[in-house]
């Protein structure tokens, strides 16, 4: 495959310096956790590996998760990214448009079956055939099942992707349908979040291409090196979880000091993502340092948790809007009642019983 | 039924298990040696030390569990006794949710632990005979005696079987459900690889969002709480209405009744 260029190569041509290059080597590095002896690793891969060919492919989605990737912090993964993109398929980013980003999408699988990368933006709806979401005149399934056949390795982006977002909330009624459940013979890893953090898209793509393997995936198939620890484990305004300072209201005098936001419904401590420590925007900032909760969205289900400044769930199950507090309490006071209605009988028969012990009693003497 | 009390009828279940009593057994889980005793004395000892250990350290560590679980949901007011690295006061409400349920879970390895090296009603809590006929038959009296249907209520050495059902429902059943949630939501504190996700990570996993497994942990308590009102509640009552010791039983071990007649 001499025509494909390497990443080096790309870089070269775009006029990034040698220098620039191995900054950019020993960041990825970095941000993927690595120690400064994988640096030269990181670097030769890029100078001689011929570029992964992905196919990029968009269901049910709202592109955030292509608006976020192509703001990852270094310009240089950017560049290189956007080009490996643009070479291959994408039909939100690629120059060609119709029948021939269509024949671009079916020359990729030909020339690199089983070989390239199929990266997955949002989901396929399942009811009425698919017919939810339509790409190039067929249901977007059958385009995901085409370009999946061949594929080595899937990345679901976003929570669409992974869990189903919005468009899965309940009731569903397009019945969309996460990666994982209609892909079941490939491997996948799920890179979730509404979007997923610039930095951990492209450093999941630096690692398969530096190592040639998958990321080490935990239980829910997501990046560990990303994914292994809550918001709530690394949030700077831990301390003030610990200590019982929170903000109560969201113009008080706590919420200026900057306290937790767990009263407010922060869901930080329910969710597994990197925002803690990677943060947004060339690591600028993170919802929790703005002064509003984390939503959680990177979770499985994170539209149908009730509101998103609740602490306590709400649960709809119950036809009203109640959390489990006020079930549990409505369910106590029943049972309150009940027993004290209880013991109201117990005390009125045994007063009867008595009173007719007497009378028989005194009628037999 | 009648029966004269012998010498002979004492030892007569040692031969034959039925005869002795044929009209209508003691019931309530009552052995043979139980329904010997009773001829004798007017006391069944039903619950040995360690049984009755493990309920009070139960009970307080439920209670522990219970107040601090609902202020980890609901946390009490901001309070600004000093500096953040200096307070810890919802680190000590957390701290004391996580020391009882150790607790819990220990005491209730070792209840599980005497049920098999304990005596004969020490296994109560665990099983339900559910294929006996007659069991269902006294499930069906004790119904009609709680809905005041029935005047008298039957004699139980060990546990009514309504009491039986509760207790392996929300005993036995609720706190392995708790005890797993819990751990789980613990491994999440203690992070990915430690023992408690190695153990209970899959928990998490399975339920997919931690938000749902705090949501099912939560309602949970309400239903052991839920428990704990008609569980005091009947056992008050039972001490005055039934024929038999309650309350006490729990802390002498003994069951005394309060008449010799056979039932």
């Amino acid at each position: 495959m001499s025509e494909i260029e390497t990443f080096y190569d790309v870089m070269r041509r775009q006029g990034i310096t040698r220098r620039s290059f191995m900054k950019y080597c020993s960041l990825t590095a970095a941000a993927l956790g690595l120690g400064p002896s994988f640096v030269p690793k990181i670097a030769h891969a890029m100078e001689t590996k011929p570029r992964t060919p992905v196919i990029w492919v968009h269901g049910l989605e709202c592109t955030c998760c292509s608006e976020s990737f192509i703001r990852s912090a270094h310009p240089l993964a950017k560049d290189v990214v956007l080009s490996m993109i643009s070479l291959d398929y994408d039909d939100t980013l690629m120059a060609a448009a119709g029948h021939q980003a269509e024949a671009a999408l079916e020359d990729t699988i030909k020339k690199y079956k089983g070989n390239y990368i199929l990266a997955v933006e949002g989901n396929p709806p399942l009811n009425e055939d698919g017919m939810y979401c339509i790409v190039g005149g067929k249901p977007f399934v059958e385009q995901l099942r085409h370009a999946a056949k061949d594929a080595k390795a899937i990345i679901s982006w976003g929570a669409c992707a992974s869990y189903g977002c919005v468009q899965a909330a309940k009731p569903n009624p397009t019945q969309a349908t996460p990666v994982h459940k209609v892909i079941t013979d490939k491997p996948i890893i799920k890179v979730p979040g509404c979007p997923p953090i610039a930095e951990v898209m492209t450093g999941v793509i630096t690692y398969m291409l530096t190592f040639d393997r998958l990321p080490e995936l935990d239980r829910q198939g997501r990046p560990a090196m990303f994914y292994s620890q809550r918001i709530h484990d690394k949030c700077y305004r831990r301390p003030h979880f610990d200590a019982g300072q929170f903000v109560e209201e969201w113009d008080d005098e706590y919420a200026k000091k900057g306290y937790c936001l767990y009263k407010m419904g922060c869901k930080g401590p329910t969710t597994y993502n990197a925002c803690s420590t990677v943060r947004w925007n060339e690591g600028t900032s993170f919802p929790i340092q703005s002064g509003h909760g984390c939503i959680g969205c990177s979770e499985d289900g994170f539209w149908d948790q009730g509101s998103f400044y609740n602490r306590v769930t709400d649960l709809t199950q119950f036809g009203v809007e109640s959390n489990a507090d006020q079930v549990g309490m409505a369910a106590a006071g029943v049972v309150g009642g009940g027993i004290a209605l209880h013991t109201a009988v117990t005390a009125l028969k045994s007063a009867q019983k008595k009173t007719q012990t007497q009378v028989s009693e005194s009628e037999e003497a | 039924m009648k029966v004269d009390i012998t010498d002979e009828t004492v030892v007569a279940p040692v031969r034959s298990r039925l005869d002795f009593y044929t009209a209508e057994p003691l019931t309530g889980d009552a052995t043979d040696q139980d329904r010997a005793t009773i001829t004798r004395r007017t006391s069944v000892y039903v619950y040995e030390a360690p049984v009755r250990l493990w309920h009070w350290i139960n009970a307080a560590s439920i209670m522990v569990l219970c107040i601090t679980g609902y202020l980890i949901g609901s946390p009490p007011p901001t309070m600004e006794i000093s500096e953040a690295t200096y307070q810890f006061v919802f680190g000590y409400i957390r701290f004391a949710h996580f020391a009882a349920a150790m607790i819990m879970t220990v005491g209730f390895f070792g209840r599980i632990y005497w049920a098999f090296v304990g005596n004969h009603h020490s296994k109560q809590m665990f099983m339900l005979p559910f294929w006996r006929r007659s069991w269902w038959a006294e499930v069906w009296h004790e119904v009609k005696w709680y809905a005041f249907l029935t005047d008298k209520p039957k004699k139980y050495v060990g546990h009514n079987p309504l009491a039986q059902i509760a207790m392996f429902i929300f005993m036995t059943a609720g706190m392995t459900f708790m005890i797993v949630t819990g751990f789980a939501l613990y491994a999440e504190g203690l992070g990915q690889g430690s023992w408690a996700d190695v153990i209970f990570g899959p928990v998490l996993a399975a339920v997919g969002n931690s938000q749902v497994l705090h949501q099912l942990h939560h309602l949970g308590m309400w239903a052991i709480v839920i428990f704990m009102m008609i569980h005091i509640y009947a056992a008050v009552r039972e001490d005055i209405m039934s024929r038999q010791s309650m309350v006490s039983t729990m802390i002498s071990g003994t069951r005394t009744f309060k008449d010799d007649k056979v039932d």
